[in-house]
């Protein structure tokens, strides 16, 4: 049986593994490189890097990083942060990454996803959909440069629109939970869920273990994605896995 | 040596960090001497059938994995490149598979989420292998594919994975072995299948 996910989340600024709390603040976590092998010995299911300054000077700094790490990681690894177009794609999954994750260049050209998606096929376009609750309107609205703009684009509608086009994975982050550790937004992680066909990754907010499987058994996740509860090794990754296999969970030993 | 074969795409560079790291020396060459010279030759795949066929005879390659078959040089077809080996799939009807063996390429009938994305398990049908020694039954690997191969000579199937149905998800057959995963991302378990390959 295919199992679910639990993936790791590395953001990166200058080159460091860091946290924020709700998108500001960076706060140092440690090396990606040492951190990348530490998960992939550690039974991580896969690896996201995202570099959240992506400024010019840094994707060369990037893209070297993405090498370092890449030798050492023998899961598949997602890169995202900073990709604008089809040739930003190819220089990372040249790098060694497997797949590309784009977010802001996704909502402002979204014919960037079936491009992308011709030349490198599907399976290695992950679109990251920031979004945030409008409790006047009662649904969830999409956000852009880090969360800074709001687009109004309905949520549900645009992850709908990215399968169309050719996006392998949606990736679901709350602006309102991000760093919080209060749990994932289960509302709209459901809702994406059961209205897309590919595969949908929570993120943003896990704090324990039984959030993680709600993100499962409440918000119909294929997978789930976490960054502090283990750069700081509150919980292992193991520890994780068989806490959601007590619970019937199908988890990878 | 270890030729990974360069046809202008694919993943081979993850390919050639997993065998850097088990310490054994590879290439990524689309030159036909070299990989005829080669130990043994492990084509890697991402992407589209239809392009990667194209992508193989533009380089007339398809004649050298023929070749490197023929002689019998262990031989690592992964993912696309495992597709490849079989006669056509319903992702490109325009676009022939090379037909070394007998079967379509086709996509999951069932309603389950498409691509299948992740980790699955291989039921082992096959016990004597040689690509999967010391591999235990129901390991989970790395999927990420929307077709597979029907394959048509049951007798080559060395695993089967069940996703809505159940299919052939590694062949082996003399000196050929195939993967519908990718054992280069399928963590301790992949780095273990490589190994075996390479020690062949």
């Amino acid at each position: 049986m295919l199992s679910k996910r639990i993936i790791p989340c590395m953001d990166v600024d200058k080159g460091k593994v860091v946290k924020c709390i709700n998108y500001i603040n960076p706060k140092a976590a440690g090396d990606p490189v040492e951190l990348g092998r530490y998960y992939n010995e550690q039974g991580a299911d896969e690896l996201v890097f995202l570099d959240i300054t992506a400024s010019v000077e840094s994707r060369n700094i990037m893209k070297d990083l993405v090498k370092k790490v890449a030798k050492n990681v023998f899961i598949p690894f997602t890169v995202g942060g900073g990709i604008w177009n089809i040739n930003d794609m190819k220089e990372m999954l040249e790098s060694g990454a497997d797949k590309v994750s784009i977010c802001t260049a996704a909502v402002l050209n979204p014919e960037i996803i079936k491009q992308g998606a011709e030349k490198f096929g599907s399976q290695c376009l992950v679109v990251s959909v920031d979004v945030k609750k409008n409790n006047e309107k009662n649904n969830w609205e999409v956000y852009i440069y880090g969360g800074r703009e709001n687009t109004q684009i309905d949520a549900v509608e645009f992850a709908k629109k990215c399968e169309k086009l050719g996006a392998g994975e949606i990736l679901l982050n709350s602006l309102d939970r991000d760093g919080t550790k209060e749990g994932y937004d289960l509302d709209i992680l459901r809702k994406v869920s059961e209205s897309v066909n590919i595969p949908v990754i929570a993120s943003s907010g896990a704090g324990t273990p039984e959030q993680i499987l709600e993100a499962f058994t409440l918000g119909k996740a294929d997978a789930a994605l976490a960054a502090s509860i283990f750069h700081y090794k509150k919980y292992t990754i193991k520890e994780v896995k068989s806490y959601l296999r007590e619970r019937g969970v199908v988890v990878r030993e | 040596m270890i030729s990974i074969i360069d046809y202008g795409a694919g993943n081979t560079g993850s390919v050639k960090n997993a065998l850097d790291f088990l310490k054994f020396k590879s290439k990524i060459t689309s030159d036909k001497d070299e990989i005829l010279n080669s130990d043994k030759v492990i084509f890697p795949g991402v992407g589209n059938f239809g392009d990667v066929m194209k992508e193989l005879k533009k380089r007339d390659l398809i004649s050298v994995i023929k070749k490197v078959i023929e002689i019998k040089k262990p031989f690592l077809g992964i993912c696309v490149g495992y597709q490849a080996l079989f006669e056509s799939s319903e992702e490109s009807p325009d676009e022939k598979g090379s037909g070394i063996f007998k079967g379509k390429v086709i996509r999951f009938r069932s309603n389950l989420k498409i691509p299948q994305i992740g980790w699955n398990q291989i039921k082992i049908v096959n016990k004597n292998y040689r690509l999967l020694k010391n591999i235990p039954d129901n390991s989970f690997v790395y999927f990420v594919h929307s077709y597979y191969p029907d394959v048509e000579n049951k007798k080559i199937i060395l695993t089967k994975t069940e996703y809505g149905e159940e299919f052939a998800s590694a062949i082996e057959f003399n000196n050929v072995f195939a993967t519908q995963f990718h054992p280069e991302k399928s963590g301790k378990t992949g780095l273990k299948i490589l190994k075996n390959f390479c020690g062949i």
